[in-house]
Parts: structure tokens; sequence; C-alpha cells
């Protein structure tokens, strides 16, 4: 089961961050060329991220790159870098309609032919940043078999949305709205970042909230967030034992060609076996929750 | 009565060599008079005790270095010996630090003609690696020190021995007064061996100043001064818990190595180092200790906040404390009856009855650079440059069961992991595993710990492919140029001759 918690965010124009992010061993890295570029480091972040997408280092990671949006001068040029370096996935900042996503879909292709990648294997993933964007979510989802994902950006959304961040609750619609997009697409969802390094405890109440939604992982901007994240995400003993006992009561029923499950005097659905055999993957690809 | 008392006839052939009672103060005169209130050490001016002492140009001088970057004796010293026109001293303090800079000109101008230390920094050690003296530097290690003192290679004529306190006699510890430094560890061994000794202190107490980590009976004479040195400089930002994700990581997996490498019984011993990597490894060892019920038996070091922090919560019984690195380690010391200060003597010293660092279980050192052989280097920089210092390096690595080397692959793209050392100052058989950021590697000499490692499924590979990455990374460094001229020789803590570091070119 390939997993992808947590997505870390590494500032394209950064050499140190570059040369080390992978230490860190987060599901996906996101080399950026956007936000944390400043204009007149375009071109160095451009040429760093390019030779980094090509360093074996990254091995087992998903390398993703942010690219500024095509209708930027950088735009184009990014997307030639990361297709021709070998990204796995390119991100498309503010993405508000499902064109967007349709034109980068075309220009990926162009390129895939040129440089003679086979056509198809860049993945792509769209961020949401505003308020057209999380209302036409499910469009921007199904807008191409490339989408593997798509993320939510908190800070450009609640800055369209005449709000600022708080509790939470200024995110609970589009949180929902993008995770259910998702879910219908059957594509990933990924939660905002949580910018306040030293705040471990809001972070991990930020974490079990977007957890129970069922978002799939978090971007993430401090190499310190992954492991939290990621035992946070771990099945506890108690949930694989539970699993355990659901996946034996299904096999059971199946042996004994019972068409109704039971567990303890409890009738479990299909879905629920579903979940059980996600939990004990889930176990399998990341170790058991650490008190 | 006494008149009639003629014990030299008396005695005969047998008072040959022997001379007649003269008076109860004909040869000790200080017992009465003016001073004999006690106060008679005390003298006005550094000056005036540099007359008493009978200094002489080709003399050597000595201090300590536990006040580090704060430091404010040392270059005192030296500029009212520069100023009183001495020439051709010898300098032999336990180290110098980059504030000592301020002797450059004494040295230039031959008030200083040789130096022993334990390392150099900053712009002292940029001008000795450009050939500013003629003599090479000696550098050695702390316990190396107090064997070279002991073999008579250094001779302490006068110690010049800042504190913040001591009594009119000269009984002097670190933990009274207002500038605290802690641990004498190192004073206590020229207190101990100089011919001569002079205190430097910011404050006369009243007798008896106790503990007396320098005691009276060593001390002759007594100044004091506006201030010996700035205790906020000490910490070398060594208290303060590390955020930085790289170091936390070499923590950690340096926490999981103490851990299986077959020394983390109940009872154990430990030195940890003062850099972020070696602090945050402590907190990662709290959880470890607390979830397997084990507790450390004692503690060596430079002290820190964080091994206070375990002391004082029953995690480590004794803490044995040759330096207190911050002010946290100088109040425990103060304070808590099971913190120990010891001399350097105690600690390192090979030739010593009894080094502590010979009963250690596992040590965290530090390195510059470290090789495929494992041995290391602290002391010079991937320019050639002196900018380290040997200090308990090759002691605790030759004296602990197990030597941990921790640092980062690369610090921006500077390799640490190389060829083959620039300096090497820690030998390589000494040396039992280098934990990276990178991976772990265990020297070949220690199969049985490279074994219980892999056993833990820690990223144990060789040190070949540590190199090989670095280098992948970074590109390969381009060599050094030296000249010929040897500008200071490390000596192993035995005394002999373990490298030289010759004259960069320019």
């Amino acid at each position: 089961m390939k997993l992808r918690r947590s997505m870390l965010f590494v500032p394209g124009a950064n050499a140190a961050s570059l040369s080390t992010a992978f230490l860190f061993r987060p599901d996906a890295v996101m080399f950026d060329l956007e936000d944390a570029v400043s204009l007149r480091e375009k071109d160095a972040a451009r040429l760093l991220v390019f030779h980094t997408l090509q360093q074996p280092l990254y091995d087992g990671i998903e390398r993703v790159v942010r690219i500024n949006p095509l209708d930027t001068p950088f735009g184009r040029d990014d997307l030639e870098a990361s297709v021709r370096g070998g990204a796995d996935t390119i991100r498309l900042p503010k993405t508000d309609t499902p064109e967007q996503v349709q034109e980068l879909e075309a220009a990926v292709e162009e390129i895939e032919r040129d440089c003679g990648r086979a056509v198809g294997s860049t993945h792509l993933m769209a961020a949401i940043e505003s308020a057209s964007g999380v209302v036409n979510a499910l469009a921007i989802a199904q807008a191409s078999p490339r989408i593997t994902g798509i993320a939510l950006a908190g800070f450009d959304y609640v800055m369209d949305m005449q709000t600022e961040r708080g509790d939470g609750t200024e995110l609970f619609y589009a949180r929902c709205a993008v995770l259910h997009a998702a879910r219908a697409a059957r594509i990933d969802a990924f939660d905002v970042v949580f910018s306040n390094l030293d705040d471990e405890e809001g972070f991990l109440k930020e974490v079990a909230l977007i957890k129970k939604l069922g978002f799939n992982g978090k971007s993430l901007i401090n190499p310190r967030q992954i492991e939290l994240l990621h035992n946070a995400y771990a099945p506890t003993q108690e949930e694989v034992d539970y699993a355990k006992r659901v996946v034996a009561a299904a096999k059971k029923a199946e042996k004994q060609g019972l068409g109704v499950i039971a567990l303890g005097g409890k009738m479990i659905d299909g879905p629920v076996v579903d979940n059980a055999r996600r939990v004990l993957d889930k176990a399998a690809a990341s170790g058991l929750r650490k008190e | 009565m006494a008149s009639k008392r003629n014990p030299m006839a008396a005695l005969g052939e047998h008072a040959e060599g022997l001379e007649p009672f003269a008076g109860f103060n004909a040869k000790a005169p200080f017992i009465t008079g003016p001073k004999a209130d006690g106060d008679r050490k005390i003298v006005e001016s550094v000056e005036e005790a540099v007359r008493r002492v009978g200094l002489k140009d080709g003399m050597t001088i000595s201090f300590h270095h536990a006040f580090r970057e704060g430091d404010k004796v040392i270059n005192l010293v030296v500029e009212t010996l520069a100023r009183m026109g001495f020439k051709d001293l010898t300098l032999a303090p336990s180290s110098l630090l980059g504030a000592n800079a301020a002797i450059i000109p004494h040295i230039e101008s031959g008030v200083i003609t040789k130096l022993y230390t334990s390392g150099l920094r900053g712009k002292l050690g940029e001008a000795i690696s450009n050939g500013l003296m003629d003599t090479p530097v000696t550098f050695h290690s702390h316990g190396g020190r107090v064997a070279l003192i002991d073999k008579g290679e250094i001779k302490i004529d006068v110690a010049f021995l800042g504190v913040s306190a001591c009594d009119p006699f000269g009984n002097a510890n670190g933990t009274s007064g207002r500038s605290w430094c802690g641990s004498l560890g190192y004073a206590m061994v020229d207190a101990m061996h100089a011919d001569k000794v002079v205190m430097l202190t910011e404050e006369v107490v009243p007798f008896p100043n106790t503990p007396a980590s320098i005691r009276q009976d060593q001390v002759d004479w007594v100044v004091q001064v506006e201030e010996v040195g700035d205790p906020a400089k000490i910490s070398v930002g060594a208290a303060r818990a590390t955020t930085n994700p790289r170091e936390l990581l070499i923590a950690r997996l340096c926490a999981e190595v103490m851990e299986h490498a077959g020394y983390f019984e109940d009872g154990f011993s430990m030195q940890t180092g003062t850099g972020g990597s070696s602090t945050a490894t402590s907190r990662f060892l709290e959880r470890r200790m607390r979830e397997k019920g084990i507790k450390a038996a004692w503690a060596l070091g430079g002290q820190t906040g964080g091994m206070v922090d375990l002391h004082q919560k029953g995690l480590i019984d004794t803490l044995i404390d040759t330096q207190s690195f911050d002010a946290v380690a100088a109040r425990s010391l103060a304070e808590s009856p099971k913190h120990m200060e010891i001399s350097t003597h105690f600690y390192a010293n090979p030739f010593s009855k009894g080094a502590v660092v010979d009963r250690l279980d596992m040590v965290i050192l530090s390195a510059l650079e470290i090789d495929l052989d494992f041995n290391v280097n602290v002391l010079t920089g991937s320019d050639g440059v002196v900018r380290g210092a040997v200090g308990g390096h090759a002691d605790t690595a030759a004296g602990a069961n197990l030597s941990i080397v921790v640092g980062p692959l690369l610090r921006t793209r500077i390799p640490t992991v190389v060829e083959s050392v620039t300096t090497r100052v820690t030998p390589g058989e000494t040396v039992g595993v280098l934990v990276t950021d990178h991976g772990i590697a265990v020297n070949p000499n220690r199969p049985d710990v490279a074994e219980r490692l892999k056993a833990a499924n820690l990223p144990v590979v060789p040190i070949e492919d540590l190199y090989r990455k670095a280098i992948a990374i970074s590109g390969k460094p381009e060599p050094l140029h030296f000249l010929d001229k040897v500008v200071g020789h490390v000596r192993y803590r035995d005394g002999s001759v373990i490298d030289t570091v010759r004259q960069i070119a320019p």
C-alpha cells in the first residue's frame, strides 16, 4: 500500500534543503517553484530542482513539483524542467477551473512526447486556493485521468473568503467539499499546512480532525512534523486487533458459505470488512502507533 | 633556661646539615608583623603579583579556560606582561578560544614565543595556520596536557587562575561570587603543579571559602580584578534545545545506537558532548531509559543542563564534572552532593593512577572530519585552518568501551566523511560508531556492535558508502595546499606525536 500522508514543502531555491529533505522520509516531497521562491531566484530554483529530481537520493519518495501558474512568465519553463527532470507529479497552484487542469494536461503531454517520456507517466495534482476552486472541486478532480490528488491550500482560500485562520471553522466547508470531490473522483485529498511549528499540541489536534474527516494526509512545512503526522496516522494495536478479528470472521463466513458475517453477536457489513483490510494494509506499511 | 640548652653541641657529629632554633618566626616571618592577619597573600595589582613570583623571561605561564569565550584573564595577564617588558615566554593554558585573538600582537612582538594548547579558534587559529610562530604549537588533549606536565615537558612556572571568588588565603571554587564558571577541573591541575600560583579573583570572600577546589596551600598570591569572565559566553549554545530537524534526526539515531550497542544496562555510564545533536540525544535517551527502567550510574563531562535534568529526574545518579558548560550545570555543582568536581588529571590523564575515562561505557563525540579508517579530526577545518580543539576527544575515545561520533554527512557543501582526515587527532582504532543523518557506519574492528545494531534494524552501512554518498552530493573536494613549514604538532594523550599541522599555502 502506497501511503500519501505527508507532503513536505521544500523551497526550490534552498540548496541545503534540497540536498537533505529526503532524510526525513516524507511520503512525498514537494519542490516549490512558486510562492517560496522570490522573483529573482526563479531561474536558479528551477535549475536546482531540475538537478535534484535526477538524484537517486529521493528514490522511494514521491517527487512533486509545484510550478508557477501557466499564465505567469515562469509556468511553462517550470513545467519543462519538471517533466524533463522526471517529476512524478506536477502540482498546479491556484486551480479555480477544470479548464486550467486540461490546459496543464495538454502542455505536459506535449513535453512528454518531446522528451521521450511515456505519455501519461506524469501525474497531476491540483491545489485549491479560492472559493471558486472549492465550488468547482469535483469538476477539477475529474478534469483529467492524470489527477491523483487535490489539495486544499488554506492561506489564499481564507483571504478569498474574507476571513482568517482560526479554530478550523473557517475551513470546515472547504475541507468537506474538497474531500467529497476527491472521494467521488477516487483520488487522494490533502489538507492545509499547519504553520505554527512550536505548537505541537495544536498540530496534533488538527491532524486528528482531518484524519477523522478522511483526508489522506497533509502538506507540511517542517520536517519535524513528519514523524508526528505519521504516528498519528498509524493504526493502534487495538484497531489492528479488531481488524484482524473482522477479517477472520469474514473468511470464516466465506468458508461456511454464509452471506452474513457475524462478530461477537453483531452483524458486519461488507464495507466494514474492506475498512478492516485497509487498516491491516496501513499497519503493514507504517507500523503501529507509538503512544 | 633556654640559653643553657645547646642541642647542636649535644648532637656532636650528628649536627651536620642541621640548624639551631632561632626563634618561632625566624623562618616564617609572615606570621608576625603588620600583615600577620592572614591578608598577606593579597597584592594590589597583577604587576605586583608578577614581581612577587619572580617571573623571568623564558618562563612558562599557564591559565585555565573554563570561561571559554567569556574569559578575561588570559588577555589581561598577557597584556600586562607585555607592558612590563617580558619576552620569550611559553604560554601553556589548558586551551585558547576565539576571544584570545588579542594575544596575536604579543606573539608578533616576541612576548610569547612558544605555545601549548588544546585548541585554537577564530583569528588566532588563522594567524597560527598562516605561520605566525617560528616554533610549532603543541596541541594536546585534556588528559594529555596533564601527562606532559607530569613528564616535565610543560613546566609551569607561574599559573594565573581566574575565579569568581576566593578567600584571602586563596581557597577558591567556581560556584561562589558573581561570575560562576562551575567546575575548576582545568585550574586544579595548574594549582597542583605550578611553581607559583596567582589567583585573580573578582571578589575576596571571608575565610574559609568552601569547598576549596583550589586550596590555600597551593596559592601564593591573590589579586582582586574587575572581572575574570563572562559566564554567559561559556555555553556555546549548548544549553539551548535544538529545533534543527537534521540535528534531531541524528540525535534520535544516536539514542538508538546507544540503546542497542550492548551497553545500555542499569548502572551504565556515559559522556555526551555539548553540540546540538549530543544535547538532544539526552532527551531521546530519557524516554528509552524510562521505558526500560534503566538508570545511569554516572555521567562524565563537560556537563550541561541536559545532563543535570536527567540527574535531577533520578536517571543519572552521579555527575562527574571537569567543566561546566552552562549556568545550570554550575548551579547543580553547587547544590547537588552527587555532582562531583574533578580535575583533568582525575578525568583523563592516561598515566594517573586512575582516569575516569577508563571506566566509561559510551561517549558521544563530534567530528570536523572522519575518514575511511575512522580517524577523526576535530582540530583543523576543511580549509586546513586550525579552528577547533582536541579537548577530551582522544582521551574519552581511548577510554570508553564504545565511542560514537555524531555529525551531519555534509555541512552545507563540505563533506564530513572524507578519504583521509586533514589532521589526525583521534586514531580510528578507538572510534566505534559513526552516526550521520544519512546512516550509521560501524568500525570493522567492532563486528559485535555492528551485529547488534543490524539486529535492531538500524541503517548500518559501510563507511565507504557514506563517503560515496557525500561525494555524490558535493562533488570531490579539491586537495588542500600546504607549505612545508610545520605550524603545530598534535600530541596523542600519551605524549607521542600523532600528526602535524602545516602552514596553509597563501
